[in-house]
């Protein structure tokens, strides 16, 4: 009987206990950011908005491999490769469907020369669907994004105009294969 | 006619308005404190603090399309929301807002705030039949079953309130209060009639007829629009209804407490009233926050086991020292 008394007592006394707790909620600092009004801190790191990056020296970073194409899960990038007189290569045409994104980040994992990037902006909604396809001149920025010195063509090994084999940054000069004969 | 009187049409107007606007107020009362107390803002965005959010709320509600199931009752489906606010409307007949502010001045004003909301448990059992939804019948199942049972020791756990103000008259309990308020010799009686007034208003943590997480909205699955609105307002008159019933009968009504009478007595019974029941409202809503909901088997031996036992016993030791007062 007193048991049975203790235990009413005590499950009125734990909901007590709560009810202090929660009130106790009402006097502390909101977690609310009121977003419109009030950017909230972005992060770094973020993955928003697709930006197409250059090198230090201005030129277009993409060379058109296809590999975020092929590494992204919702098939939303497109490319075309061309070539200019210099043979570098660049991509044609280079479109992201934004309504299929979903901002994973392979792409900018995939990318061998940094040029495919994500950035903290996520404010994307559009009135018509059509503009939610961006093209290369949507995306492609003026500076280098996250990665400041990096040039793909200083760095590889392939020839292009201006730069021949063995030209490359820590790159030796190619090996005369016949005058190692004994 | 238009001087304040209990039953003078400025009375009448005065109370309506009151109780009708309060209870809109609630939806947005309810979801800004609830805000605070997660840590949230709540709704602060129409109008001055979100003031006008009821505005808002109820002009959706009204242009929402009002479906009727093709697989429902239709009379009864259309009658179960009208009971609920007509019944609680009619229960603040009898409710003493302050000295000469009343609708009604009856002798069995507790008896009557019973009946309707015995009539209540109507609205949530009609409202599950009608519906022929499976959701909806358990709902409208549990809602009887709670408000029945848990009915009988809300009247139980009043009647030392009755046998110490020797009158079921609203206003002659409160001004027997004069000495000192009935929450000191009747704690016991407070608490059950607390516990089984949210059980009886169907109040979190007794919302087990709408239950969202077991049966979908319980008896209201399957009403839209204004309809749902009118279930939902008249949840928030009976909150509105025990807010001040529960000031009335334990906690003075409309006196003053320490002679902290300010100005006209009209004017300070009200303030006094209305901070009282605003007291209880921030409590109801912080029961809501906090509390989680017990299941049905629990809500039931909680009641006939504890409940009803704990108002027995109230009443058998105030009829008990009454009686060796010789009243």
């Amino acid at each position: 009987m007193l048991s049975a008394i203790g235990k009413q007592v005590h499950v009125i006394w734990t909901q007590i206990v709560t009810l202090a707790l929660v009130f106790s909620h009402m006097f502390r600092k909101k977690d609310t950011v009121e977003y419109p009004d009030v950017m909230p801190y972005m992060f770094p790191r973020w993955r928003g908005r697709i930006i197409l990056t250059r090198d230090p020296d201005g030129e277009e970073r993409c060379v058109a491999c296809n590999l975020c194409a092929v590494a992204c899960p919702v098939d939303c990038i497109a490319l075309q490769k061309t070539e200019d007189e210099n043979g570098r290569w660049y991509p044609e045409f280079f479109r992201i469907n934004f309504s299929r994104c979903i901002m994973c980040g392979f792409c900018e994992e995939a990318c061998p020369t940094h040029a495919i990037q994500l950035t903290p902006d996520f404010e994307m909604a559009e009135y018509v669907r059509q503009d939610m396809v961006w093209e290369k001149e949507h995306m492609l920025i003026n500076g280098t994004g996250k990665y400041h010195d990096y040039n793909f063509y200083k760095v590889a090994g392939k020839s292009i105009g201006g730069k021949g084999k063995g030209e490359a940054r820590n790159e030796l000069p190619p090996v005369d294969r016949r005058s190692l004969l004994p | 006619m238009f001087t304040f009187e209990v039953g003078s049409l400025l009375s009448i107007a005065f109370v309506l308005g009151v109780v009708l606007v309060a209870a809109a107020m609630l939806i947005w009362v309810e979801r800004r404190l609830l805000g605070f107390f997660n840590e949230r803002l709540g709704p602060n965005r129409v109008g001055p603090f979100g003031l006008l959010q009821s505005l808002a709320d109820v002009g959706k509600l009204i242009t929402k399309e009002d479906w009727i199931p093709p697989f429902a009752d239709k009379a009864s489906f259309v009658i179960a929301p009208l009971i609920i606010p007509i019944v609680m409307l009619l229960s603040f007949a009898v409710i003493p807002f302050a000295p000469d502010v009343g609708v009604m001045d009856l002798n069995i004003g507790l008896l009557w705030i019973f009946a309707m909301a015995g009539l209540a448990a109507y609205s949530a059992m009609l409202g599950g039949l009608a519906s022929n939804n499976k959701f909806a019948l358990l709902g409208g199942l549990r809602a009887a079953g709670q408000m029945i049972s848990y009915e009988v020791f809300m009247g139980i756990s009043i009647l030392g309130v009755v046998i110490l103000g020797d009158s079921f008259n609203m206003r002659e309990i409160v001004l027997a209060q004069e000495d000192g308020w009935f929450i000191i010799p009747q704690f016991f009686g407070f608490v059950v009639f607390l516990i089984a007034g949210l059980a009886e208003t169907k109040r979190w943590p007794f919302d087990l007829p709408e239950g969202e997480a077991e049966i979908i909205s319980g008896f209201n699955t399957e009403y839209s629009g204004m309809k749902f609105g009118l279930f939902f307002v008249g949840e928030y008159i009976g909150m509105l209804l025990l807010s001040m019933l529960l000031p009335v009968l334990f906690f003075g009504g409309w006196m003053a407490p320490f002679g902290l009478d300010i100005g006209p007595p009209i004017f300070s019974g009200l303030f006094w009233m209305s901070v009282k029941t605003g007291a209880f409202v921030v409590f109801f809503i912080l029961v809501r926050a906090a509390l989680a909901r017990p299941r049905y088997d629990q809500l039931m031996s909680y009641g006939w086991l504890v409940m009803l036992p704990l108002s027995l016993l109230n009443l058998l030791i105030t009829g008990a020292i009454v009686l060796s007062q010789g009243a």
